[in-house]
């Protein structure tokens, strides 16, 4: 689920009466907001039935579509930005979507579940078993987040891949990570938010 | 055949066959000086005409979508499931248009109407029919019934070919195009069943050229083995399975008898082309299957789809079915891709359904609930005018 805090960061980066994709676009919110506020028009993927159904009530352009099976419906460049609100960890080769959001999009903004947060960490040292917070509730074996990845981890991808990283913002909700955040995203943010180009 | 009419039905209901004396132009070149177009409605035109939904029919369709002609009818209209008090097409708040296109044998003028100039029937002598000819024929209706603009357009297969060309064709004319379990144009395969469905009928020694109504006869074998060829492709694989796997209907394969042996799927196909030969004009299912093959939605803008869709203004809704392998949910991706690539507002759906083409028809509750979400978007955009 999308915050308000991710929902008013992304905003920002995001200019008036652009044309935006929104891939995993859940219930449309994003993209109903950004409609209102900035006049931005655009296009959603979803998979998930019911946020389709969501979706036309609220008369957002939703596609439905499985991400894992490419862009191919779009060209090169055909979207100001490419949106992906805490999905990238739920596909199933997380670099070659992030890599089809670029070639589609001028700029890209993603967002995703930052697992080498502390309680992660301490989770799995302390107990011994894969975490289950409150932001993951999911077990192992039923979880659609199959690659989980970690500040750090994102980094080096965008580095290997020769992504640039035009800003980059963290969230967190509780103390101390709120304060410590800053500091040390990897360790303090639950939610890490990256702006994107080529 | 209801004991009492449901609540959510229209009830009963009386087609009016509208006469259009101004000629019509045919895609073909010929001009028909006059015609017929046999309409049902439902529900009632608001004070502004902003209400109005033109539903299309398809193949075998006509213009009884919804409710009873009387209390002795064997079954409803063939969109009942979705038009009506309360269903998706709520006729509460529409006021809901099906014609019989011409080339049908239900009333419009087509190849059973009697040709003028001969005082015989058309029969094969009735032009052939695009799928623009139909959409010119329903914009006449329009003006007649006062209805500037269609809140939407709706229609499943051939139908959903008929929303696509009002779309580009009449731009202003509608605010939603709702196309269901259709294509831009027809692949070879389809072309190829639809070729053998036309044999079949051609085959018929009754058939006399297409005259048959002259020799007073009908060729009722080869409409019927038509409707049977199209009828499965219209399933899917699993649904046979599922309604009749290896059933048999009589016989046995135990050793020792000989008696012939029937399965049930057998059975079941020639009631359905006996059902369907006794209720359908052969000329007007060869017209309507060319008409059908003979689409291409982006013939006139040098094959381009984008191009084409660039001249639609409307907003439109796609749906398609999973196990429809007659007009895929790939086709339908294809709709999709270019109005994306046009800038068009659309969204896009593919139900989970194992009842083939014919799910367009069926009732399916997702299904129900996108074309409701959808058309009370555009409910709101009347009450908000």
């Amino acid at each position: 689920m999308m915050m308000r805090t991710d929902l008013n960061i992304i905003q920002q980066w995001i200019h008036p009466t652009s044309r935006i994709l929104d891939l995993g676009c859940g219930d449309g919110e994003l993209l109903q907001t950004l409609g209102k506020t900035k006049g931005v028009w655009g296009y959603g993927l979803e998979i998930d039935a019911d946020k389709i159904t969501s979706c036309v009530a609220r008369g957002v352009n939703v596609i439905e579509a499985d991400l894992d099976e490419g862009l191919n419906q779009f060209s090169d460049n055909s979207f100001d930005t490419v949106v992906m609100t805490q999905a990238l960890q739920a596909m199933r080769y997380p670099h070659l979507v992030l890599g089809e959001m670029l070639r589609v999009g001028k700029q890209c903004v993603v967002t995703f579940p930052n697992f080498g947060n502390w309680r992660a960490r301490s989770y799995l040292l302390s107990r011994g078993r894969m975490p289950v917070t409150r932001q993951l509730t999911f077990q192992w074996y039923d979880t659609p987040n199959i690659h989980f990845c970690t500040v750090k981890d994102f980094e080096a991808l965008c580095t290997e891949k020769r992504i640039r990283i035009l800003h980059r913002e963290f969230v967190a909700e509780r103390l101390p990570d709120k304060y410590m955040k800053g500091i040390w995203p990897n360790m303090f943010s639950d939610t890490a938010i990256y702006h994107l180009s080529k | 055949m209801p004991d009492v009419i449901p609540e959510n039905s229209v009830g009963i209901v009386t087609p009016q066959a509208i006469h259009f004396d101004e000629p019509l132009v045919l895609a073909c070149g010929r001009t028909l000086d006059n015609y017929t177009l046999m309409v049902e409605t439902y529900g009632a035109l608001n004070a502004d005409g902003s209400n109005a939904i033109l539903i299309c029919h398809a193949l075998s369709g006509h213009h009884h979508a919804a409710g009873y002609h009387s209390m002795a009818d064997q079954r409803p209209g063939w969109w009942n499931n979705h038009i009506g008090p309360g269903k998706p097409f709520d006729t509460n708040r529409f006021f809901i248009v099906c014609p019989n296109n011409i080339g049908g044998c239900h009333g419009s003028t087509g190849p059973i109407s009697i040709n003028p100039d001969t005082g015989q029937p058309w029969g094969p002598d009735f032009p052939p029919l695009r799928v623009r000819d139909w959409v010119e024929s329903q914009a006449r209706l329009a003006d007649k019934l006062g209805i500037r603009q269609w809140a939407a357009v709706v229609g499943g297969s051939l139908g959903g070919m008929q929303v696509m060309r009002w779309a580009l064709e009449y731009p202003d004319r509608l605010r939603h195009a709702v196309v269901i379990a259709s294509a831009m144009k027809l692949s070879a395969q389809n072309i190829a069943f639809n070729e053998i469905a036309r044999n079949a009928i051609r085959s018929d020694p009754e058939f006399c050229n297409g005259r048959y109504l002259e020799q007073q006869t009908q060729p009722r074998n080869g409409l019927g083995l038509a409707r049977m060829i199209g009828h499965v492709t219209y399933l899917s694989d699993e649904l046979m399975g599922n309604k009749f796997g290896r059933e048999l209907r009589s016989g046995s394969f135990q050793r020792g008898q000989d008696a012939p042996i029937e399965f049930q799927v057998e059975s079941y196909l020639r009631h359905q082309g006996d059902a369907f030969s006794g209720a359908f004009d052969a000329n007007t299912y060869l017209l309507m299957t060319k008409a059908l093959d003979y689409f291409d939605l982006a013939r006139e803008y040098d094959h381009n789809p984008v191009e084409a869709f660039r001249h639609a203004s409307c907003d439109f809704l796609v749906v398609s079915f999973s196990s429809d392998w007659r007009f895929s949910p790939e086709r339908a991706a294809e709709i999709v891709e270019a109005l994306i690539a046009a800038d068009k507002n659309v969204a896009y759906t593919a139900i989970e359904s194992n009842l083939g083409h014919d799910a367009f028809l069926l009732p399916n509750q997702r299904y129900e609930q996108v074309l409701t979400a959808y058309i009370n978007r555009i409910v709101a955009e009347i009450s908000s005018k």
